[in-house]
């Protein structure tokens, strides 16, 4: 274990090597991050995940956010255990019928100001799942503030999008 | 005499099923069937329905087949197999939310995937229109004086799928845990029925996203074989490549996320660096991060190129040296050993009568792997091991992912050393057009077990009725046993050495 802790401490970080499209976004990112969190809720975002039927794909994604390359929390976002302590929901899924309550009674916990954010085509009310399981979208069952599509949606995309969404409160504020 | 012969002997052999037998049978010869499973001579691999019949897929462990038993249920009713092998209880529970089919004599009457919210009962059968309130749901009782409950979920305290577990605890103690799923039920069988063969394939590769190769790997198969027609040489060999980098991907995360499930999160970071090189090496060599639709019935929709190849090579080498190091850490640390060495042991006996697939199965002494008792291609011209272990805890999961991990690298470098030229893929439209009402059944090694994929071929390019299970099914009502006196604290641990996929399970 010593030896890992002390390749760590010499070789350079991950987060710098990746590729330069990347950086160059995630740069950004930071920077615009810092602007407009700072002015709507101070330092930090606190994101509530939530699925609501999905095929597990969006989550193994969303969890991405969290190793060396994304580092999520650099841009003072973080993921939440509860609701209750929640500024954004992410959602993912088709919303299944029997996970809509559980959505609704999530969405109702969240204390305002609050967001949310339909994350994948599902979220976004794609019609691949259709029929008698599904209400088909998140925006059906409650207001959505932004959609990130993709099948999965790529960890870069998300934290685009969570900037978008920022900015767009920063607005309301 | 192996089974499928003997089974051939009392029923009919459905001659539009392509793969194995599959054998209308009667009553009795069903219920024979059902005491041949119980009494552990062949596996259960699933039950299902297609509105008409009911099928029980049996695998013959020493023969390596598979075999499907079908019983025609005129007057809506079959017996029930659960009565008699309790891994068959929640396929019957499915079959009957769906379906409206009886089972008789059942042990288990609750509704398993009908919340009561579908607005209909029984929508794959004779729907009835209905009010959506929700149904309520008896949990099983534990009793004894100090006895308390708690009810977690659907919305879990990470980022992880929904399902409501409820935990009968003595103190810290469990004492029962039970499951309740269903949350992420999409109708998977009901959109497939009818679906075009490229929409069914997408739908396929969405029944379990962590598996999305494996699972959309034995829908194509399904479909090829039922079509009889093959991929080209090139795509089988990719398709594993595929396959192998989806193991080693989904190996490394759970590695990770079990130590920081018991606060280690170093092996974390860098298990999730690992993971991230694989996926943006599958990005870079097929196009998509977890290769969704990359497998498509006829071969695959993406060639590699030389760079992609080269890619994997490093990766592979990269793997190969570091992975050894966090190993030794995991080995060589007390206080991690001691939260996954004896915790959430499941008992060989168990395993064995569940059929457990995967590392659940294999961390118990069963060590079936499809890729070597079904040696389906490329894999019957591959050099690999099958680890096994038998303690059953935690720490044998862990370890049976990172043997395997070890066994993909080679498995991936044998495939890109022999990878032919030539086409990736072949058109599929006559052989389907002369193929429609024909079956198959196919098994596929995933990262997580064995998935099984039955279809049946439509008019038109069509999928009349296809049926995935997901190797979930057959390990859920495991945890259930293996929690059993553990503390509460150390579930998320098992929880998270399993790692069963809710929406493969829900369909
Ligand atoms: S958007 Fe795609 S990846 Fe996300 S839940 Fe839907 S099918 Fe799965």
């Amino acid at each position: 274990m010593r030896r890992l802790l002390i390749e760590g401490l010499l070789k350079a970080p991950l987060t710098e090597a990746r590729p330069r499209d990347d950086d160059a976004m995630l740069a950004e990112l930071a920077e615009r991050l810092q602007k407009s969190v700072r002015r709507a809720l101070g330092h930090s975002l606190s994101i509530r995940q939530v699925d609501a039927g999905s095929c597990n794909a969006c989550e193994l994604e969303i969890h991405a956010l969290s190793n060396v390359y994304y580092d999520l929390e650099r841009f003072g976002l973080r993921f939440v255990a509860s609701p209750r302590h929640a500024d954004v929901l992410l959602v993912t899924g088709p919303v299944t019928k029997n996970m809509r309550e559980a959505l609704e009674r999530t969405y109702n916990a969240t204390p305002n100001p609050k967001w949310v954010v339909a994350a994948g085509n599902c979220a976004c009310g794609d019609d691949l799942f259709g029929g008698y399981a599904n209400v088909g979208g998140v925006e059906k069952v409650i207001p959505v503030d932004l959609h990130i599509r993709g099948c999965p949606p790529t960890p870069t995309a998300l934290l685009q999008g969570l900037v978008a969404l920022m900015e767009r409160a920063a607005a309301q504020s | 005499m192996s089974f499928a012969t003997t089974l051939l002997e009392l029923g009919a052999r459905i001659d539009a099923h392509q793969t194995g037998p599959r054998v209308a049978v009667d009553r009795e010869v069903w219920w024979r069937v059902a005491l041949e499973v119980a009494q552990g001579n062949v596996t259960l691999l699933a039950l299902w329905s297609d509105g008409r019949d009911v099928h029980m897929a049996v695998l013959d462990e020493v023969e390596g087949e598979v075999s499907v038993v079908s019983l025609a249920c005129p007057n809506g009713r079959f017996p029930s197999v659960g009565r008699t092998h309790p891994p068959a209880v929640r396929f019957e529970r499915a079959i009957v939310d769906l379906y409206g089919l009886v089972a008789e004599e059942a042990t288990d009457m609750r509704p398993w995937l009908d919340h009561g919210r579908w607005g209909v009962r029984h929508p794959l059968g004779a729907a009835k229109p209905d009010a959506a309130a929700g149904l309520p749901y008896a949990f099983l009782p534990a009793e004894g004086p100090p006895l308390h409950q708690i009810p977690v979920g659907p919305v879990h305290a990470g980022i992880i799928e929904p399902g409501h577990f409820r935990f009968h605890a003595n103190g810290e103690t469990v004492v029962r845990l039970e499951e309740r799923l269903g949350y992420v039920h999409k109708g998977i069988d009901g959109l497939m029925r009818g679906a075009p063969i490229a929409r069914a394939a997408l739908l396929a590769g969405r029944v379990s996203g962590d598996s999305t190769v494996a699972i959309a790997l034995a829908f194509a198969r399904a479909v090829e074989a039922a079509a009889g027609v093959e991929a080209p040489p090139r795509a089988q060999i990719l398709r594993a490549v595929m396959a192998e980098l989806e193991r080693v991907a989904n190996h490394l995360g759970d590695f990770g996320a079990i130590c920081n499930d018991a606060s280690f999160s170093l092996i974390l970071a860098h298990c999730g660096a690992l993971r991230e090189q694989v996926l943006r090496c599958a990005n870079a060599g097929f196009g998509h991060r977890l290769m969704m639709d990359r497998v498509i019935p006829g071969g695959i929709a993406r060639n590699l190129d030389e760079q992609g190849a080269a890619n994997i090579r490093a990766l592979v080498a990269h793997i190969r040296r570091y992975l050894p190091h966090l190993v030794r850490v995991y080995d060589n640390s007390a206080s991690l050993q001691d939260r996954t060495v004896t915790t959430g042991i499941l008992k060989p006996e168990l395993a064995r009568q569940y059929g457990a697939g995967g590392y659940v199965g294999r961390a118990s002494g069963r060590a079936f792997d499809a890729r070597r008792t079904l040696a389906y291609p490329p894999y019957d011209t591959l050099r690999f091991e099958v680890p096994a272990r038998t303690a059953g805890d935690v720490d044998a999961r862990v370890w049976v992912r990172i043997d395997e991990i070890t066994q993909s690298l080679s498995i991936i470098e044998q495939c890109l050393e022999k990878l032919p030229n030539g086409p990736i893929a072949i058109a599929m439209d006559a052989a389907l057009a002369a193929a429609v009402g024909q079956e198959a059944t196919t098994l596929v090694e995933g990262f997580r077990g064995d998935v099984l994929a039955w279809v049946r071929l439509g008019p038109s390019g069509t999928i009349a009725n296809a049926y995935i299970r997901d190797p979930s099914w057959l390990q859920w009502p495991l945890l259930e046993a293996a929690i059993e006196g553990n503390i509460v604290a150390d579930f998320p641990l098992c929880n998270k050495s399993f790692n069963c996929s809710y929406s493969g399970h829900d369909l």
